[in-house]
């Protein structure tokens, strides 16, 4: 007994470091190089982050409930515009609109998904695309409110009261707190009932209903969770980078979203994180190729998935004790 | 006392009738079987007790409670839980977390209570992870705990199956085709479980096509074919129904030719 208590322990503490102490280790080392390098590399970074949260958010749709968003950035637009236009017009505090921001963005979410997420599959996925585009097309047409194609500028950096992180590298380090804090939430809620009931549908939707799980209302939450992540997202866009257009919300970041969701590992905690710092970094680390940058940058990104189907984090099965289970 | 009544139930799609008239009635604790020949309306049946269907005309009563209408996850919360002819597994979740999601019915908690974990919810956690090892052992799968749920061979996911769905605590439980696909030492295994969950004072009713399986288990037996309830009784008057005899093998001369 003592001896089985002693590896059970044992296990518990190499789980811990596999899936916290390390990859948390990693984030500091990422943060710490950028806030030694130029002022390039800090954005970059911090796009990352921004991603990073975005990211996280998404894998709640779409790697715990396994339902399939194309239109995530719906919710990022409305709390990039949000926090822009009250902080910028209206001269609230940044913590304040975008905490506001995040609220109007989980209510909107809540009345656009309740009949939106009675469809399935390939009809979720046309469904939810069609509310990225509507809410570009508000973003351009509301002149008055978002100066359509021209955008929002003078949008102050992230700050609380008197304080103003007008240094770039300070906005980072927050940046990476606030990505580090998203992961937490995520990681809490995945283990728990509400997380249970969201992967039980992602598993089968039959076997859900049979446990009593009401799945129309989880699917909602989860979706819910996801917009709220994409405001965050979208509101430290704007104040880190001080202007947002329709462009900044489009189609690309669809694209770019799912690109590091898939690369990292849809489905697991890190993921997103670890998806949206390659993806965010690769077009950089192969911009000395020149005009074979995005032959090589596609090559790359197929062999990863090819070589990691299960995504980059996928690859850290390799460093987990091997399963023990009958010989069948 | 009458844990599940069903009265008068039939379903029509189209032309076809599925269930004709269906009545029969299952009493608390009791180990009840539907059989029949295949096509003769077993699962439609057991969709409409489980509020996976309505039924075009009739009810169910679910202890002394109308659940016709309700939605299927209503009628689950209330205590009739099932399982599925194709096993319905969280694939990629571990043996141990596919029965750990089966507490959802008798637990509590959602965003709120996993973010701010009070003290209830770590004492809930702790409970649900103490009667899942309970459960895991109770099925026999103590020693693959820790494998994905599709990695386990089939019998051994029929098991899992019954594991996660008494950990929702049913009242009834109903099993549609537990053994199919199973060989002799499985279904035995099986059979095992289902008597010892039964034993606990949990009603099951089982749909199955593996009579002596039925037979050997089952304290009353209603058959149907082509939609219509033809006989029921105890697994001796079943098996010596004249009507019965016939469904099964095609009329009274249907050896002859």
């Amino acid at each position: 007994m003592t001896s089985l208590n002693i590896t059970s322990t044992n296990s518990k503490l190499m789980d811990a470091v596999r899936t916290v102490v390390v990859p948390v280790a990693v984030v500091f080392a990422v943060l710490g190089i950028a806030l030694t390098s130029s002022g390039y590399v800090v954005t970059l970074i911090g796009f990352a982050a921004i991603y990073g949260v975005f990211c996280t958010g998404l894998n709640f749709f779409m790697g715990y409930t396994g339902q399939a968003s194309f239109g995530q950035n719906a919710f990022a637009a409305l709390g990039g515009y949000g926090s822009a236009v009250l902080t910028a017009n209206y001269y609230w505090d940044p913590v304040l609109a975008l905490l506001v921001s995040m609220v109007l963005s989980g209510v909107i979410a809540a009345a656009v998904g309740y009949p939106t997420l009675r469809l399935r599959g390939h009809y979720l996925a046309m469904a939810t695309f069609a509310l990225g585009l509507i809410t570009y097309e508000i973003s351009i047409e509301w002149n008055s409110l978002t100066q359509g194609y021209m955008g929002l500028s003078g949008i102050p950096p992230l700050g609380m009261g008197k304080y103003e992180l007008v240094n770039e590298k300070h906005q980072l380090i927050v940046l990476t707190l606030v990505m580090l804090l998203g992961v937490w939430v995520s990681v809490r809620l995945r283990d728990s009932r509400f997380g249970r009931a969201l992967r039980a549908i992602a598993g089968s939707e039959a076997a859900a209903n049979a446990l009593g799980i009401n799945v129309a209302r989880y699917k909602l939450a989860a979706f819910v969770v996801a917009a709220v992540y994409a405001s965050v997202a979208g509101s430290l866009f704007a104040h880190f980078v001080g202007f947002i257009s329709p462009e900044v919300f489009g189609a690309s970041m669809v694209i770019l979203s799912f690109t590091m969701l898939y690369l990292g590992g849809v489905g697991t905690t890190w993921g997103p994180i670890i998806g949206a710092l390659i993806v965010s970094l690769l077009p950089e680390v192969l911009r000395g190729l020149k005009e074979m940058q995005d032959v090589v940058y596609s090559v790359v990104l197929i062999a990863i998935l090819i070589f990691a189907p299960r995504g980059l984090s996928g690859l850290t099965v390799l460093f987990q004790r091997k399963q023990t289970g009958p010989d069948v | 006392m009458t844990v599940l009544s069903v009265k008068d139930v039939t379903v029509r799609f189209g032309g076809l009738i599925a269930n004709d008239a269906i009545s029969f009635d299952v009493s608390e604790g009791m180990l009840a079987a539907v059989i029949g020949p295949n096509g003769a309306g077993k699962t439609t049946l057991f969709n409409v007790i489980s509020g996976a269907m309505e039924p075009t005309s009739g009810t169910v009563y679910f202890k002394g409670e109308l659940i016709t209408g309700l939605p299927q996850y209503e009628v689950s919360q209330k205590g009739l839980v099932r399982t599925y002819q194709l096993v319905q597994l969280f694939k990629d979740l571990s043996v141990r977390a596919n029965i750990m999601t089966g507490f959802h019915r008798v637990t509590k908690g959602g965003v709120l209570a996993a973010l701010l974990r009070p003290r209830w919810f770590m004492e809930q956690e702790a409970r649900i992870a103490s009667r899942t090892e309970e459960l895991l052992d109770f099925v026999g799968l103590r020693a693959v705990a820790d494998m994905e749920a599709d990695k386990l061979p089939y019998g051994q996911q029929r098991l899992l199956e019954v594991a996660r769905a008494l950990a929702a605590e049913p009242s009834l439980l109903l099993l549609d085709e537990p053994a199919a696909g199973l060989n002799i030492q499985e279904t035995a295994a099986l059979a095992d479980v289902i008597e010892r969950v039964n034993r606990q004072g949990v009603a099951v009713v089982l749909v199955e096509h593996d009579m002596q399986l039925v037979m050997q288990i089952a304290q009353k037996i209603v058959v149907i074919d082509f939609g219509r309830k033809i006989a029921e009784g105890s697994p001796a008057q079943i098996k010596a129904h004249p009507e019965v005899i016939a469904a099964y093998l095609g009329g009274t001369e249907g050896l002859d030719d």
